[in-house]
């Protein structure tokens, strides 16, 4: 089988990506299945009722594969990429070279022990709209994407060529550098366990109940009846007493550490299963970056499709200095709309890394402003307000001392708020624009003004009355608003990135 | 007279530079933002009462059938809030709306209670759209949309211009982006 996928003549995918469709739709068939035998186990001819049927669903499906895959070729073009679809109705996409704003490969657990890969083409137009080619092998997928790459490269060198021809140089070749790639980011089994430790999930007694609600009939007792449960729970209580009080507490305390053991694991587990191998580099391209256990992921993305950078956390991991670094772009990421290229790093390792990408990590030396301190009190009044609707029924209805409750949890509330106000700041700094938030879990944002598209200025009622404003950005892929502060500043802001947004087009940003 | 604005765009001396501003106002920046055209009160009014009559009908329905003893307590306030919708808003909604078209760009404002000014520079217009609807059309104006790529305010409308001028509009932004691109 030839690795190099030739220019121009129409391509099938792999066949024998055909056997893991197949299997993979025979793999939903196995439990409607089961539960046929398991409903007809006693009439005689229950398996032949069972058998026949199951056949024909899967002869028909993979009749279909067959010709869906008979009819679905794909042609790498010198401008564009064009894949051809559909039994009957036919449908062509097409993507041309300079459209493409990444390719990803993905490998699930199931193609990847037959060396498949399923190769995503990135348009930005996001969702179904994207074109994917199911299943190539691994190396006709690397190709396809530096087919991608030096068509793309071809490009920008034929435009340099064009802006350096009154030079009189014309037609000497463009050599494109190759830069040799260099790792920014990976994450070892040992930062791994540290992760997962912060991913405390209990979801394993969710899945376990939802499995056990599906397959109640399965077990030999109705977990539904509630006399079985009683029983149960008695004839332990009986044990439990005649063990004592110590023998209690024990096993209450064994019961507690086999929750938090299970709570653990399952972290561990899932942040295993997503981020093993996470590997992040630089090469030529942009921005190239690998995961995953069963699932294999291999993303690149070019870096001046970088739009902006998210720097997130949660409350416990901040404490031990944690965050959590995404990219924005008008490409998605597998599951979310952002890409994240550290899930899991010190600031030491992220401040790398955005400035890779071409952005400046926010420091103290800039001239940060706070939020509107009118807006804050409003904010906080009205959260707190909540609390205070909620007392009146407890006043009402509930006894004396109850009131307590939601009144103390308004004043907590407010002062929460309040001194969350210290942590509202935004920057900017001719280039970039920062804002931070959050008292907790600061999250920061960083966009550079040229890749800005458009700025508002909007103000609410409550906010026309106390002069304050909200400053809206448009960001190509992705969300930056500023709230509540001076209603003057926001438009200081406004004319100062509108200013440098008017300086450049469009079709200039992306040149890279 | 975008490079004014390009000057007071630095940080801190700002607010000390003018009068602090604190609501969007018609006449908050520079006084060059330009009204809509005044057949757009008239379109506004048109479609308020074609949402109106059904109300009034349902109103009136309600004081023949008599559910209430005392004549007019059905009709009597939903005329007046009819005659409000009709004759006071279209004239609030249009006196709010304004719009200022720069050398590079396009300022928007609107909104009586949740004012809204937006700023969308010409070299980051996807692509315009001149729409009009009937009622538009019987009045002769138009609505412009300019579309970026941007996720918030993706599309940018300035409702009421004149037919004529919001084609040329559209022109001007045209040509713009075409001289930015080549």
């Amino acid at each position: 089988m030839s690795d190099a996928i030739p220019i121009g003549a129409p391509q099938r995918t792999q066949p024998i990506g055909l056997v893991v469709t197949a299997i993979s739709s025979v793999r939903q068939l196995i439990f409607p299945l089961f539960a046929g035998i398991f409903a007809l186990r006693d009439t005689f001819s229950g398996f032949w009722l069972i058998a026949i049927p199951a056949v024909a669903v899967i002869a028909i499906t993979f009749g279909f594969a067959y010709l869906a895959w008979l009819r679905r070729t794909f042609i790498v073009g010198e401008e564009d990429i064009r894949v051809e679809s559909g039994i009957v109705s036919r449908t062509a996409a097409s993507v041309p070279y300079e459209r493409i704003q990444d390719v990803s490969l993905e490998q699930e657990l199931l193609p990847r022990l037959f060396g498949l890969v399923s190769v995503k083409f990135e348009t930005g137009a996001g969702g179904a709209e994207e074109i994917k080619l199911k299943y190539l092998t691994a190396a006709q997928g690397e190709h396809l994407r530096d087919v991608v790459r030096d068509q793309r490269a071809e490009e920008t060198a034929a435009q340099s060529a064009l802006a350096a021809s009154a030079g009189g140089a014309d037609g000497a070749p463009q050599v494109i550098i190759e830069e040799p790639a260099t790792t920014l980011f990976t994450m070892g089994p040992a930062r791994l366990i540290t992760n997962g430790l912060f991913q405390f999930s209990l979801a394993v007694f969710a899945v376990l109940f939802g499995l056990l609600s599906q397959f109640d009939n399965f077990l030999p007792v109705d977990i539904w009846d509630v006399d079985f449960w009683v029983d149960g729970v008695s004839d332990q209580t009986e044990q439990l007493e005649g063990l004592g009080i110590v023998g209690q507490a024990f096993g209450v305390l064994s019961a507690l550490g086999m929750l938090i053991v299970l709570g653990f694991a399952t972290g561990i587990a899932q942040v295993f299963a997503r981020e093993w191998g996470f590997h992040l580099e630089k090469t030529a391209r942009g921005f190239r970056r690998r995961r995953g256990l069963f699932t294999k992921t291999d993303v690149v993305m070019p870096t001046h499709r970088v739009q902006a950078v998210k720097l997130g956390t949660r409350w416990l991991r901040y404490r031990f200095g944690w965050h959590g670094l995404k990219f924005v772009s008008l490409a998605s990421d597998f599951a979310g709309s952002s890409h994240v290229v550290a899930p899991f790093a010190k600031r030491a390792e992220t401040d790398p890394i955005i400035r890779a990408a071409g952005f400046e990590p926010p420091s103290d030396a800039l001239d940060w402003h706070r939020a509107s301190q009118r807006s804050h009190f409003d904010g906080a009044f009205i959260d707190a307000m909540v609390f205070v609707i909620i007392a009146v029924p407890v006043a009402i209805f509930a006894p004396f001392g109850f009131i307590a409750i939601p009144i103390g949890l308004g004043i907590l509330s407010a002062f929460a708020n309040l001194y969350s106000w210290t942590f509202r700041r935004h920057a900017v700094d001719g280039q970039y624009i920062y804002s931070t938030e959050g008292l907790l879990s600061p999250a920061a944002q960083i966009a550079s003004q040229v890749k800005l598209h458009s700025v508002e200025v909007s103000q609410g009622p409550i906010a026309q009355h106390r002069g304050y404003a909200t400053l809206n950005l448009g960001l190509a892929g992705g969300s930056f608003a500023i709230t509540g502060i001076p209603t003057d500043r926001a438009f200081a802001l406004r004319d100062e990135i509108t200013a440098s947004i008017a300086k450049t087009d469009f079709s200039r940003i992306n040149a890279g | 007279m975008d490079h004014t604005q390009t000057e007071t765009g630095t940080d801190a001396p700002l607010q000390a530079a003018d009068a602090p501003q604190t609501s969007i106002d018609l006449a908050g920046q520079d006084d060059e933002l330009t009204r809509l055209h005044p057949n757009h009160v008239k379109a506004l009014r048109l479609s308020a009462i074609i949402t109106c009559i059904p109300f009034l009908i349902g109103a009136l329905v309600g004081e023949v059938a008599a559910i209430f003893p005392w004549p007019g307590v059905i009709l009597g306030p939903v005329a007046v809030l009819a005659m409000f919708i009709i004759l006071r808003l279209p004239m609030r909604r249009h006196m709010a709306r304004g719009y200022q078209m720069g050398d590079d760009r396009l300022r928007v404002i609107s909104g009586i209670w949740w004012r809204s000014d937006t700023v969308v520079p010409f070299g980051r217009v996807q692509h315009i759209d001149v729409e009009a609807g009937p009622i538009e059309r019987f009045y002769g104006i138009a609505t412009m949309t300019l579309h970026t790529a941007g996720s918030h305010n993706a599309s940018v409308h300035l409702p009421g211009l004149e037919e004529e001028l919001a084609r040329s509009m559209r022109e001007d932004i045209r040509q713009h982006i075409k001289r930015d691109t080549i």
